[in-house]
């Protein structure tokens, strides 16, 4: 596996803006290594956030290489795989995604066309 | 084990990884490619998942090899209760780390795609699965959901053909199931990235009763059965049984057995049936069939010999109660444990089943003698050439595992009795035929020995009785009318007796007439003998007085000599001599 250039750090901490009224969405993106495809999916899920959930939301990166265990109980399979986690009801979106129309379709931030 | 690894290794050229399901690794050789990636195709309810996780669990028990299943349409807790049937107990095995159950929930609808992805998160728990219990055995069940729960199938193709080869590179033996598709092995074409090994199962319905088999489609590097085997599932978990593969070359036994009637015994030259023959009763209904066979098995029990009774029409306890009626006691064996009754109703379950059944019942118990109490119950429609099929595998496994087979078969009247439903008389050493004989308004039972291979057997038909105790064979009266039996066959027998009488009294008589005879004769004899007497006394008081004569005419001439004073000593003596011939005769 290739390593990206850009860090990608796990932690819960990174990226969450932390504001006190914060924290409607939570996203939860799981990887398995610092993988481009990884990298790049951290890179769009940030812009589309960044433009559309500013200050609103916190990303979760989860790399199942280091706790493996979390992939059978959050059952996953794909790689990379978007989850949020909040605001319920949850969803999944799999891919790097590079498809922004398709994302915001899956997160719910616009409705089918 | 090692030693045995090795020559498989030499003779197949390939490591196989033993399943340890019954009959199996026989067909395949040892098992499946070991390190290789195998295909378990076949429609719904065929029994792939029970065929993988069998695989798993006994992997874990006998050849201690940890496995990982992976399923992708049951959860943990279902499995465990499914195998929890066949015996197994799934959650001891996974808190023992023997092997690892992991449900992959796959639901379309959650999934929005957006961009391309990889399954590196399978892989990765495969991975740790493998990891955590050391597992050398990977299953699979069923890979093809996948296609149902992601989007985008060519990226499916892609890591499909990278997790196979991934398995390979770890060495692991993996069972993938697919589920059977129309005009093809299975629905996605799974068989396309598995080119190791493919494993058909099949379990169709013929004549409302379904059948399950099995065939190797496809092993590479290995030389496997070809054929379609019936295998079964029951309480014991999978069992292939490969049994198309005999053949007649079979040894055979010159010892005798008793057939537990001394006179039916004498019919075939006096010992009895050959061990590890087959045995033919065939008659029409009441004819006593199943006492025949009964008399048998308790003749074998009485020797300490395993018999193994199937019965397709009665319950064991009929029969017994039956069998008690004419004095055979067949209890006691039960108890003992030499004797095993093992009923079922033929429309049970298809041929191949009840031949599996029965096989696999007869590798447990080992018995030396099996009785099949009837076969024609098997024919139903126009099965008849399937049932001489099975017939002829069953005919050719019990002679190989040098078993005495004794058979009854009802035949229906009206019909040539000299022909089974079944068709199976080429197959049959020695064949008893029962028939009524009708006679003087009553049914009486005949017994004869149609053929008996090896044996110059009795050609004679005798009267058959179930009395108290036990089967008795009379001889029957054959005459210009035919044969006759029953009371027939008494009054015949009166008749004899009074014919002997009458023979008896003219014997006597003639004794009585030759004694007069005699009597008659020695009187005669007194008489003549007093005759003769009387004869006698007169002649010798003549030849007295001829003596005295001629005494005195001597005396006369001496005198006269003497007062001559002449030699005439020569004369007399001459005299005397001529006289003694004269009187004597």
């Amino acid at each position: 596996m290739k390593t990206a250039k850009s860090k990608l750090k796990t932690s819960r901490r990174k990226s969450a803006p932390a504001k006190a009224k914060g924290d409607k969405w939570i996203l939860r993106l799981y990887v398995a290594g610092q993988t481009s495809r990884a990298v790049a999916a951290f890179k769009n899920l940030k812009s589309v956030c960044e433009e559309q959930l500013k200050g609103n939301y916190r990303i979760e990166v989860i790399d199942l290489l280091k706790k493996p265990q979390l992939g059978r109980d959050d059952q996953i399979l794909a790689i990379p795989t978007l989850v949020r986690k909040l605001p319920v009801p949850m969803r999944r979106i799999i891919g790097d995604l590079s498809n922004t129309e398709r994302l915001l379709v899956g997160l719910d931030l616009k409705k089918h066309t | 084990m090692k030693k045995r690894e090795n020559l498989l290794l030499r003779r197949h050229g390939l490591q196989k990884s033993p399943t340890c399901i019954q009959g199996f690794d026989e067909i395949t050789g040892g098992g499946l490619p070991k390190g290789r990636p195998t295909l378990v195709c076949g429609g719904a309810g065929c029994g792939k998942t029970l065929f993988a996780i069998e695989f798993l669990v006994r992997g874990a028990m006998q050849c201690d090899e940890p496995g990982a299943f992976f399923s992708f349409e049951e959860t943990e807790k279902e499995l465990a209760a499914n195998v929890a049937s066949l015996g197994f107990d799934l959650n001891d095995l996974v808190r023992r780390k023997k092997i690892w159950v992991e449900h992959i929930h796959l639901e379309r609808v959650e999934n929005e795609q957006s961009g391309e992805y990889d399954l590196e998160g399978l892989f990765i728990r495969i991975h740790h699965a493998i990891e955590s219990v050391g597992a050398k055995r990977v299953v699979l069940d069923t890979l093809e959901s996948l296609f149902s729960g992601l989007p985008n199938p060519l990226i499916l193709r892609a890591e499909l053909r990278r997790l196979l080869n991934w398995l390979k590179a770890k060495n692991v033996t993996t069972i993938l199931t697919a589920e059977r598709g129309e005009g093809a092995l299975t629905r996605q074409g799974m068989e396309e990235y598995v080119s190791d090994c493919v494993i058909l199962l099949d379990h169709r319905v013929d004549n409302q009763s379904s059948i399950r088999r099995m065939r190797v489609v496809k092993y590479r590097g290995s030389t496997h059965g070809t054929n379609e085997y019936p295998f079964l599932i029951d309480q014991d978990g999978f069992s292939v049984l490969p049994v198309t593969s005999l053949g007649l070359n079979y040894s055979s036994s010159p010892e005798r057995i008793s057939t537990g009637i001394p006179r039916l015994d004498t019919m075939l030259t006096g010992k009895g049936y050959f061990r590890c023959s087959t045995v033919l009763v065939s008659g029409t209904a009441g004819t006593g069939k199943t006492s025949i066979a009964a008399q048998f098995v308790e003749a074998a029990c009485k020797r300490g010999e395993r018999v193994l009774f199937f019965t397709f029409e009665e319950s064991p306890s009929q029969l017994t109660r039956n069998m008690r009626s004419i004095g055979i006691n067949l209890e006691p064996w039960v108890k003992k444990g030499l004797l095993q009754f093992h009923a079922s109703r033929p429309t049970l379950y298809g041929l191949e089943t009840h031949l599996t059944t029965i096989i696999k019942l007869i590798e447990k118990f080992e018995p030396a003698i099996v009785i099949l109490d009837p076969i024609n119950a098997f024919v139903a429609g126009d099965n008849q050439s399937d049932v001489k099929a099975m017939m002829l595998r069953l005919v050719d496994y019990l002679k190989m595992k040098r078993i005495t087979a004794f058979f009854t078969n009802l035949t229906s009247s009206g019909e040539n009795i000299e022909v089974t439903d079944v068709y199976i008389s080429s197959l049959i050493d020695t064949w008893l035929l029962l028939r009524d004989i009708e006679i003087g308004g009553e049914r009486n039972r005949g017994l004869y020995v149609l053929k008996s291979r090896g044996m110059a057997h009795s050609n004679q038909i005798r009267e058959f009785r179930l009395t108290d105790h036990g089967i008795e064979l009379l001889d029957v009266y054959v005459g210009t009318e035919g044969v006759l039996t029953g009371s027939a066959r008494l009054s015949q027998e009166m008749k004899d007796e009074a014919e002997m009488a009458s023979r008896q009294q003219e014997i006597a008589r003639k004794q009585i007439g030759l004694k007069h005879k005699r009597e008659a004769m020695e009187a005669q004899i007194v008489l003549l003998r007093s005759e003769f007497e009387a004869d006698e006394m007169e002649a010798l008081k003549a030849i007295g007085i001829d003596k005295e004569r001629n005494e005195h005419f001597r005396h006369a001439k001496e005198k006269m000599a003497a007062s001559r004073k002449g030699d005439v000593a020569e004369k007399t003596r001459v005299a005397r001599k001529t006289g003694t011939r004269r009187i004597l005769p």
